[in-house]
């Protein structure tokens, strides 16, 4: 072997092992201190400077900015957190770099306004995400659509959804559904059945994986809730009827005249508690539910640093 | 004349070549080729935006350094090889090199260009699956970019024709940046008074102005281009450039090369 070799053999080799070694060194760097590489800093949070430092690629700037925000609002999602403190200034600066963005309206409104752990728990600043969004893109109707979604699901304010979505139903090209959901929101129409129409109508109209699979469990929220309702609703007709509770759910089903063993959308059968609550048999599957639920239950909540 | 022009350019643009300013493109296809690929995994629905905002912002800020690195030299590095005498000592004006050198630049960076635009349409293939008409608007940000190269490759030889590489390169890369905020040296330009509002004024149009030529943000979103900026953006590069070309003749006419 000549030296030329030998050295380049050699060289080779202490390349690998240092990499190895400064990879293995810093892992276990990381393990002592977990967070430090995952703080939540906006180290810029002036849109107006980000654009400027953009030297004019700001396409490009919102692109990442929006990658962050996404990756902000999925680690915290994934945690369960409680608190979503820059997703409103992530969205902002997205916005502001890119008004066109419209996924970002979108998506950025869904993260904003539901409650913690689902969302930020922030409808007002998704309503004003939302309105400049339909400022720089007034054509597009589904930035209506999402506006009188968010006025209805999270505030119901019926007269401004219903104004969002009529709105919206006068910009061509726009979906005819807009104005069955208008009319529909001006009559204060059954919850179910105009929340069921929107998450069906969110369900059809997407194309993204993420939000079809949000609206289907929404769609599955919605008919344990109104199974919970009826079936209560049994319990209290039984109990004004016969001075007592049933003694179980054949009793209520058969004196209710209620056919075959309701189900919950996973096929597990509704149990009824010895106090005469009807409750899911397996509520962590169930997202979204407002009924059925044990007493005390807690959906898990982490509060990242 | 035109002989002589010709043969300066093309030997600036063999020069490039061996210097390896092509091997850019194999950074520019990593780039484009990783983003594509890693975007649709991180991100939502911007797949293809990031990869026209990506592989135009890489073009151009590809090409902004080459042209100013590669620019700065043109004239200095033959004074300092001493190859400048020999050329001068032949039937070659001192404007015809200047103008040679200008387009053995500008051709170098119209063939980077012309690859990495092949890039950016294969990585646009990849995440859409096909082409759109929209998509043929990506070749008019091209072409403002190109005319962007244009100006800079001026800029950085008349810096060259009187400075050192080093000047010359901090003096190309500040105006480069300067001339991304004209907009805003206008706008403080309109808020000022007195003296201060004639030289901000005098300023703002004396730098390059790149934000008009800059269009990829709206080209992403499929918005069309006026027909009327298209020409103005090609008149006003030209004008520049031939203002910035004269006065890279103009210093080197009168340049005591002893």
């Amino acid at each position: 072997m000549n030296y030329r070799r030998r050295t380049t053999i050699i060289a080779a080799t202490c390349l690998v092992v240092s990499l190895a070694a400064s990879s293995f060194v810093l892992h276990r760097t990381d393990q002592l201190r977990p967070q430090a590489t995952l703080d939540e800093v906006l180290f810029l949070s002036s849109p107006k400077v980000i654009e400027r430092a953009s030297l004019g690629y700001k396409g490009l700037m919102a692109c990442i900015y929006w990658t962050r925000t996404v990756q902000y609002f999925g680690y915290r999602h994934h945690y369960y957190a409680a608190s979503y403190n820059l997703l409103a200034p992530l969205l902002e600066i997205t916005t502001h770099l890119d008004p066109h963005l419209v996924v970002a309206y979108e998506f950025g409104s869904s993260f904003l306004a539901p409650k913690p752990p689902h969302g930020a728990g922030e409808p007002e600043r998704a309503i004003e995400l939302m309105k400049y969004g339909i400022e720089n893109n007034p054509d597009n109707w589904r930035l209506y659509y999402d506006l009188g979604f968010v006025y209805y699901v999270e505030l119901r304010d019926y007269k401004a959804a219903a104004e969002a979505f009529e709105r919206g139903s006068h910009v061509p090209n726009a979906h005819p559904f807009l104005k069955i959901l208008a009319a529909q929101m001006a009559q204060h129409a059954g919850e179910y059945e105009t929340a069921r129409m929107l998450w069906s109508a969110t369900y059809q109209t997407t194309q993204d994986k993420q939000i079809k699979q949000n609206a289907i469990d929404h769609l599955r929220a919605l008919r344990v809730d109104e199974d919970v309702k009826h079936l209560q609703q049994a319990v209290t007709r039984f109990g004004e009827r016969t001075g007592r509770l049933p003694a179980n759910m054949a009793e209520l089903l058969g004196a209710e005249g209620i056919p075959g063993i309701p189900v919950d959308p996973d096929s597990h059968p509704y149990k009824m508690t010895p106090e005469g609550r009807i409750e899911v048999r397996n509520p962590d599957d169930l997202p979204f539910i407002t009924r059925g639920l044990p007493p005390g239950y807690q959906r898990k909540y982490h509060v990242l640093p | 004349m035109r002989n002589r022009i010709a043969y300066i350019a093309s030997n600036t643009f063999r020069e490039a070549v061996r210097d390896r300013v092509l091997y850019n493109l194999i950074a520019f296809a990593l780039l484009l080729s990783g983003a594509a690929i890693l975007v649709g995994q991180i991100s939502i629905e911007i797949e293809k935006l990031v990869v026209i905002n990506l592989g135009l912002t890489a073009v151009s800020l590809f090409g902004v350094v080459i042209a100013i690195f590669i620019g700065i030299g043109l004239v200095s590095k033959e004074i300092e090889k001493r190859t400048l005498y020999t050329v001068l000592s032949r039937p070659v004006r001192r404007w015809e090199f200047i103008i040679g050198k200008f387009f053995g630049l500008a051709g170098t960076l119209v063939v980077n260009t012309f690859f990495m635009a092949i890039g950016v349409f294969a990585a646009l293939f990849y995440v859409s699956h096909k082409f759109v008409r929209a998509d043929a608007l990506i070749l008019v940000a091209l072409y403002f970019i190109v005319l962007e190269f244009v100006i800079i490759c001026s800029v950085a030889l008349l810096f060259s024709s009187f400075s050192s590489p080093l000047l010359s390169a901090v003096f190309a890369f500040s105006l480069f940046i300067v001339g991304c905020f004209a907009e805003d040296l206008r706008n403080f330009a309109g808020m000022a008074h007195g003296i201060l509002r004639w030289l901000a004024t005098g300023a703002a149009y004396l730098v390059p102005n790149f934000s008009a030529f800059n269009v990829i943000t709206s080209i992403a979103h499929e918005q069309p281009v006026a027909g009327q900026l298209i020409l103005q953006n090609t008149l006003y590069a030209l004008s520049y450039a031939a203002m910035a070309l004269s006065g890279a003749v103009l210093i080197f006419e009168h340049r005591d090369l002893k």
